[in-house]
C-alpha cells in the first residue's frame, strides 16, 4: 500500500519537473527577448568575470611563456617577454635532470593501485553498513569520517617506525598504503549513503534466485554502484598523485620518488635555473591537466556527491 | 498532512513477520568490513594511540631510549612561543583557506549560476567555473615550485612587473620579510582554494527550484535582494559542508609552506603541521613532536564536531519549521 503510494509521489514529482522543464522551454525565448535590450552591466560582469578567470590563471600562463627560454633570455628580458626563440633545453634539462619517466611511471602505478585498493574496500564497507544492517554502523560512519579528518602528523611517526621495522622504510608501496587507507574512509561514508537507498526488491529478488552475499555484490549491487565507483576512482587517484606529505618522509631516494616530490626537490638546486624550473613544472602538469579536461565534468559531479552526501 | 509526510520519510513501523524476514536479508554482512577494518586499525588507530603514548615520552627516535616524562611535553609546549606562534597562524591559514573563498565563491557560484549562467549560456558559466576550479588539481608541489618562483625577491615574476611596469624601486621581499611571508603564502592559498566552493556552491544551486527565482524576479526583487533571501539560506547544507572541509584543510596544511617558507623567516610562516614535521624529522624530537600532533588532532576533532554540532542544530530546525508550516 505505502509502496503503490510511494511510486505515485515519485512519477507525480517527476510529472511536475517535466511540466516546469517544458514551461519553462517555453517562457525562454520570450524571457530572452525582453532582456534583448542592450544592457551594458551584462557585459561588465562578464567582463569581470573573464578578468578574474584571467588572473586566476595567470601563473600557469607565465610557465608557458618562461618555460621555452633559455636563461639568457629570462635574465635579459625579464619573465613578461615573449621568448626570442623556442628553447628546448630546458625541457631537456628537467627530463635528465629529474629521471622524469622514473618519477611519472612511480606516480602512475602508486595512483592506479591504490585507487583501486580504497574503491574495493569503500565497496566492502558500504555493502556491509550501507545494505547489511550491523550493529552500530552509523558510529563505525562517523569514526571513519573523524579518522578521514584527522593530521597526517597524528600517526606519521608510529608509521614511520612500524614501516622501517618490517623493512619498508622507502618503499612506494607505503604510500600506497596509506593513501589506500585514508581514502577508503571517505569512500565508505560516501558510499555506504549512496547504498542504504538501494532497491530493495532487487536484493530481495537475487536472493530468489539463489544468489549469495558474495554473488549478489558483484552481479547485482556492483553493476549500479559502477558509475559512483567510477568517479571515486579518479578522486582517489588524483589525490594520491598529488599527495605530498606522506611521499616526503616515505619516499626518500630517487628512483622510489613521484612527480611532485621530484619537482619540489628541484628547489635550491643551483643547476636549475628559472626556465628549467617551469619547463619542469610544465610537463609535471601534463598529466593532471589531461586528466582535468577529460573528467571535468565527472569530477565536479564526484565533488558535489562529496558535498551533498 | 505534512507531519505525516516527514514520518514516512524515516523508518516505517514494520509488522513481525516484516521483521524477522528483514533481519534475515540484511544480516551476515559483517565479514565484509573486516578488510577495512582491519586497514583501518593497523594504519590509523594503533599508530594514532601510539603517538599519544609517545607524546608521554622523552624519546630521540629509533633505539634510544624511551624515558616516561608524563605531561611535560604539554607544559613545555604551553611555554613555547613557537608553538603559540604556529597555532596563530593557523587562523591565517583559516582565513586563506576558508573564510575569503568561502566568501568570494559565495558570491562568484551565485554571480555564475544566477546572472551568467542566465545571460549568456550554461556553457559559459561552467567554463568560468573550469577556470577557477584548475588550480585546485595541480599537485602542491608543482603549485608550489611555481610560486615560489613569482614571489622570488629577484627574478619573480610579480616583482619583474613591479619594477618593470609600475618603476618601483624597492620591490618587496615577499618570501624573506617576516612581515610579509605570512600574507605571501595565504595569497597562494586562496588562489588554489578558491575554485573548490565555486564548484559546490554552483551545483548546490542547482538543486534550488527556479520558480523560486523566477517569482522573486516578478515580485521585483533585485540580484541582492534574491541572493540574500533565496539563495543563501537555501545552500545552507553546503555551506556547513566547506565550512568544515576549508578548516580542517587549513588546520593541515602543511605542503605549500614546506615549499615556499619552510616556515620561515624567524618562524613568522611556522604551522603546527610543520612545526611537528620539523620536532620529528629535523630535530629528533619524537616526543615533543608527537605532543604538537596530539594538540593538533584533538583541535581539528573539537572543530570539525563543533561545525557538525551547528549542521544538525540547523537541519532539525529546517525540519521543525517544515514540520509547522
Amino acid at each position: 500500500m505505502s509502496m503503490s503510494s510511494s511510486v505515485k509521489t515519485t512519477i507525480q514529482g517527476r510529472m511536475t519537473r517535466i511540466e516546469r522543464k517544458d514551461e519553462a522551454k517555453r517562457n525562454a525565448p520570450a524571457s530572452q527577448k525582453r532582456r534583448k535590450p542592450l544592457n551594458p552591466t551584462r557585459w561588465v560582469i562578464l567582463l569581470l568575470c573573464l578578468l578574474l578567470a584571467l588572473i586566476i590563471l595567470s601563473p600557469l600562463f607565465l610557465m608557458v611563456l618562461n618555460a621555452f627560454k633559455t636563461s639568457q633570455d629570462y635574465t635579459q628580458n625579464g619573465p613578461l617577454a615573449l621568448p626570442q626563440e623556442l628553447y628546448f633545453g630546458g625541457l631537456i634539462n628537467f627530463w635528465n635532470a629529474t629521471d622524469f619517466p622514473i618519477k611519472f611511471w612511480n606516480s602512475l602505478w602508486i595512483s592506479v593501485v591504490s585507487a583501486l585498493i580504497s574503491v574495493g574496500l569503500s565497496l566492502f564497507n558500504s555493502y556491509a553498513l550501507g545494505i547489511g544492517r550491523v550493529r552500530g554502523s552509523s558510529l563505525i560512519v562517523a569514526l571513519f569520517m573523524i579518522l578521514t579528518m584527522l593530521p597526517g602528523e597524528g600517526f606519521i611517526y608510529p608509521l614511520f617506525y612500524m614501516f622501517n621495522a618490517v623493512g619498508m622504510g622507502n618503499s612506494q608501496w607505503t604510500i600506497v598504503i596509506i593513501c589506500g587507507i585514508i581514502n577508503m574512509a571517505f569512500g565508505t561514508y560516501l558510499l555506504s549513503s549512496v547504498m542504504s537507498t538501494f532497491p530493495k526488491e532487487l536484493l530481495e529478488a537475487a536472493q530468489i534466485d539463489g544468489a549469495g552475499r558474495w554473488r549478489t555484490l558483484w552481479n547485482v549491487v556492483f553493476p549500479i554502484m559502477k558509475s559512483n565507483c567510477a568517479v571515486l576512482f579518479i578522486f582517489f587517484f588524483i589525490w594520491t598523485w598529488n599527495e605530498f606529505y606522506f611521499s616526503l618522509i616515505f619516499l626518500t631516494s630517487g628512483d622510489t620518488q613521484t612527480i611532485p616530490l621530484a619537482i619540489a626537490s628541484l628547489q635550491g638546486d643551483r643547476i636549475m635555473d628559472v626556465p628549467t624550473i617551469n619547463a619542469g613544472s610544465l610537463i609535471s602538469l601534463i598529466p593532471a591537466f589531461v586528466f582535468f579536461l577529460l573528467f571535468q565534468r565527472t569530477l565536479t559531479k564526484g565533488i558535489t556527491a562529496g558535498a551533498v552526501k | 498532512m505534512s507531519r505525516k509526510k516527514g514520518s514516512s520519510h524515516g523508518k516505517r513501523t514494520l509488522s513481525e513477520n516484516e521483521k524477522i524476514y528483514e533481519k534475515r536479508i540484511r544480516s551476515g554482512y559483517g565479514r565484509y568490513i573486516i578488510p577495512g577494518a582491519i586497514g583501518t586499525i593497523v594504519i590509523l588507530l594503533i599508530p594514532f594511540v601510539a603517538n599519544l603514548w609517545i607524546s608521554l615520552h622523552s624519546w630521540r627516535g629509533g633505539r634510544s631510549t624511551m624515558k616516561f616524562v608524563g605531561f611535560d611535553n604539554y607544559l613545555k609546549l604551553l611555554q613555547d612561543e613557537k608553538f603559540w606562534t604556529s597555532f596563530g597562524n593557523s587562523l591565517y591559514m583559516i582565513v586563506a583557506m576558508a573564510v575569503i573563498p568561502l566568501i568570494i565563491g559565495l558570491i562568484l557560484a551565485a554571480v555564475l549560476f544566477d546572472y551568467i549562467g542566465r545571460e549568456f549560456g550554461g556553457k559559459t558559466s561552467s567554463f568560468l567555473r573550469a577556470c577557477y576550479y584548475l588550480p585546485q588539481i595541480l599537485p602542491v608541489g608543482v603549485a608550489g615550485i611555481l610560486w615560489n618562483w613569482i614571489l622570488n625577491s629577484q627574478t619573480g615574476a610579480i616583482n619583474r612587473i613591479l619594477s618593470g611596469v609600475f618603476g618601483m624601486e624597492e620591490t618587496p621581499d615577499w618570501l624573506g620579510d617576516p612581515d610579509l611571508a605570512i600574507y605571501a603564502v595565504m595569497l597562494m592559498l586562496i588562489w588554489g582554494q578558491i575554485g573548490y566552493p565555486v564548484v559546490i556552491f554552483m551545483s548546490a544551486l542547482g538543486r534550488v527550484d527556479p520558480e523560486l527565482y523566477e517569482a522573486a524576479s516578478l515580485d521585483g526583487a533585485g540580484w541582492w535582494r534574491r541572493f540574500t533571501a533565496i539563495t543563501l539560506p537555501q545552500i545552507k547544507p553546503e555551506t556547513f559542508v566547506v565550512v568544515l572541509t576549508c578548516t580542517v584543510a587549513a588546520l593541515k596544511v602543511f605542503g605549500p609552506v614546506y615549499i615556499l617558507t619552510k616556515g620561515g623567516p624567524q618562524s613568522s610562516t611556522l604551522v603546527p603541521s610543520y612545526y611537528s614535521y620539523l620536532s620529528f624529522f629535523g630535530k629528533s624530537q619524537i616526543g615533543y613532536g608527537a605532543a604538537i600532533a596530539s594538540v593538533l588532532a584533538i583541535l581539528i576533532a573539537i572543530v570539525a564536531m563543533v561545525i557538525m554540532f551547528f549542521q544538525n542544530r540547523s537541519a532539525a530546525r529546517e525540519r521543525e519549521g517544515a514540520l509547522v508550516s
